[in-house]
């Protein structure tokens, strides 16, 4: 009898051991995973989001260039804007040539459905992400630069010379080809773009970004709401950022 | 003796001239292995080109070396393909000019790339979407095919092959111009580009820089060994030269008045023919004046003069309209490949375009001397390479002309 009551102490002793090993051991991860609540690295990116922004001119604030600011803090870009320096973001200004209306509208990778740059990319390192996401691999770009060639919105730089004071999780390096990322490291924490951000920040609004697949999301809703269209919509190129006001 | 140690044919042995067009041509190319590592450790800073204009000098000989070298081709294929005996007879010298060619603008293609190191992720990751990835076959088959080819020609006993491999070969090099000028003519965002007219006219252009290529070297073959081209085939030459001149000139034409008849492409024509300063110069003298009106000027003015088969004909029609010729590639080449660039985007049709990254204004190039060392480099190398081949193996064109009076009397 006793004999019976000493193993059933110790397998209750047991479980309990298990269940407090069980929990220390996956606890912290659950929570861990409860507080980014995003996907993990190795999941991928998912085409069931696509990933887009809508500019609204109107709002953009002439002169303002804070989001040009923002992006070259977060991608660790110098700023300078010399013929052979990266820019990912710039403002243009345009002037209608027979109205006389002018604006000024920031200018980037468009992450088109159908982007050129990856068509000619000869290894495929410009390449299209499952969310819309247009990137370029650092490990397979020969700097041959044909996708500069093709891009319409010349959204691309090429890195002319070594760099250093990277920013850890925007690798570089000179003799590869860059551009916009839409902040991929951001968006995958589910935070907005640099640019975006600056652009709230100065309470101009001017950016909105999302998940055009979501309808619920706002800039699905504003795309809904007000016309738009994309720059150089006669090359059919479906681009993830989209224009009101032009 | 000792003299005729290295070289195939004995007439041919002028050692001390061989040794200085070799210590010529060692460094040329040593100058661009220089201009190479130079770049490769500080980066493209070195260079003219920009974001703006990303394909420079280095470029324009690079393409302007490979079209030449699928057109070169071309003298062997009228021998093989169309059975024509004054073309047989100097197959092995336009296989093998091919080739050499092929190697210099290859080189100075890859060794301008921003990563050459990684030369073998370009062999190994095909996106054959990309019309770049297939040139990068088309070359490689280039190689093997047209190797192929010359061993057929120059081995007695693979002769019976020579037809069908230098069908094969023609096909090829029709399907490797074609892709190169579709480079081009793929890129619809650019004015100066996106064109169907580019492989075709990349074809026609590639037929008349080979065959000036090809009369230069033959030229100068011949004059080496002392001998003089045969009258007959050097009119039969001159003539197939006019005739690609006149093609190429008529695909400028069409290609030109094609973009002026749209009226989105009016900006373009305007600053290539009209306001583009150094491309409109180059354009008018470099392309249309010098290598092609020029060259057909020399090619039949002597001869409606009576000269016949005197000196000046012979430097006329033997190397300086092919070396025009040539020139005007070069200049073809720079308008089409830095003028393209130089002409801005239209990213907002019917505006006035300004930003620091140089929206809506005419980028400015002006190559570095180091361009100008890799760009020379690749000539460097297609002529180390011919030196080289023409001293160790018989490629002087031997014409038998018993059976050329026969077939004129047939023809």
């Amino acid at each position: 009898m006793s004999e019976s009551t000493n193993t059933e102490s110790s397998r209750r002793d047991f479980l309990k051991a298990g269940a407090l090993v069980a929990g220390v051991t996956l606890g912290p991860g659950v929570l861990f995973y409860g507080i980014a609540h995003s996907r993990a690295p190795e999941e991928g990116a998912s085409s069931a989001k696509r990933w887009g922004m809508l500019i609204d001119t109107t709002k953009c604030g002439d002169g303002c260039n804070d989001c040009v600011t923002a992006c070259n803090t977060e991608n660790g870009l110098s700023g300078k804007t010399g013929p052979q320096d990266s820019q990912w973001i710039r403002k243009v200004d345009i002037k209608d040539l027979r109205s006389g209306f002018v604006q000024s509208l920031p200018m980037m990778c468009q992450h088109c459905e159908n982007p050129p740059c990856v068509d000619v990319c000869p290894t495929g390192a410009s390449m299209k992400r499952a969310d819309g996401i247009v990137l370029v691999d650092r490990h397979i770009c020969i700097g041959c630069r044909y996708c500069m060639m093709a891009c319409p919105y010349k959204a691309r730089s090429f890195v002319h010379e070594p760099l250093t004071d990277q920013n850890p999780e925007v690798p570089r390096g000179k003799g590869c080809v860059e551009s916009c990322t839409f902040c991929v490291q951001r968006v995958d924490r589910d935070e907005q773009p640099a640019c975006v951000e600056a652009c709230n920040t100065k309470s101009h609004q001017a950016m909105i970004f999302g998940d055009l697949k979501d309808p619920e999301s706002a800039v699905a809703k504003a795309l809904k709401a007000y016309d738009s269209v994309e720059v150089r919509a006669d090359m059919g190129l479906n681009t993830g950022v989209r224009y009101q006001g032009i | 003796m000792a003299t005729n140690e290295y070289c195939a044919n004995k007439q041919e042995c002028k050692t001390t001239q061989f040794w200085l067009l070799l210590g010529l041509g060692g460094l040329i190319v040593l100058s661009a292995l220089y201009a190479f590592f130079t770049l490769e450790h500080h980066g493209h800073v070195l260079t003219g080109m920009n974001n703006q204009v990303v394909w420079g000098l280095p470029h324009v000989f690079a393409v302007l070396l490979i079209v030449a070298a699928s057109g070169v081709l071309n003298i062997a294929s009228i021998g093989s393909v169309f059975g024509k005996s004054v073309y047989k007879a100097r197959a092995p010298l336009s296989g093998m000019l091919a080739l050499a060619m092929l190697s210099g603008g290859l080189a100075v293609l890859v060794l301008d790339l921003g990563r050459p190191d990684r030369l073998i992720v370009a062999m190994t990751y095909y996106n054959f979407k990309s019309i770049f990835a297939w040139n990068m076959i088309f070359y490689n088959g280039f190689f093997a095919i047209v190797g192929l080819y010359l061993l057929t020609l120059m081995d007695r006993k693979m002769n019976a092959w020579s037809k069908p491999v230098g069908f094969v070969a023609f096909l090829w090099r029709l399907g490797l111009t074609t892709a190169t000028g579709s480079i081009f003519g793929f890129i619809a965002a650019r004015s100066g580009y996106n064109s169907a007219l580019m492989a075709p006219m990349f074809i026609v252009m590639s037929f008349g820089y080979g065959l000036a290529v090809f009369m230069v070297v033959q030229s100068a073959m011949y004059y080496w060994n002392d001998q003089l081209l045969d009258v007959n085939v050097r009119r039969r030459m001159k003539n197939l030269l006019a005739v690609f001149v006149g093609a190429s000139l008529y695909f400028t034409i069409v290609f030109h008045l094609t973009n002026l008849y749209f009226a989105k492409q009016w900006e373009y024509e305007r600053f290539i023919l009209l306001d583009g300063g150094i491309y409109t110069t180059t354009f008018w003298v470099g392309q249309i004046i010098l290598g092609g009106i020029v060259p057909l000027i020399l090619l039949f003015i002597p001869r409606s003069g009576g000269a016949g088969s005197g000196k000046t004909e012979r430097i006329c029609f033997c190397f300086l309209a092919p070396l025009l010729v040539v020139l005007g590639g070069l200049a073809q080449m720079y308008v089409t490949i830095i003028g393209g660039q130089a002409f801005p985007m239209p990213l907002f049709p019917g505006h006035e375009v300004s930003s620091t990254f140089y929206d809506g204004v005419v980028a400015s190039y002006s190559p570095s001397k180091w361009e100008w060392m890799l760009g020379i480099g690749g000539v460097g190398i297609a002529f180390l390479l011919t030196v080289i081949a023409v001293r160790v193996f018989k490629f002087m064109p031997h014409d038998d002309f018993e059976e050329l009076k026969m077939r004129r009397a047939t023809d």
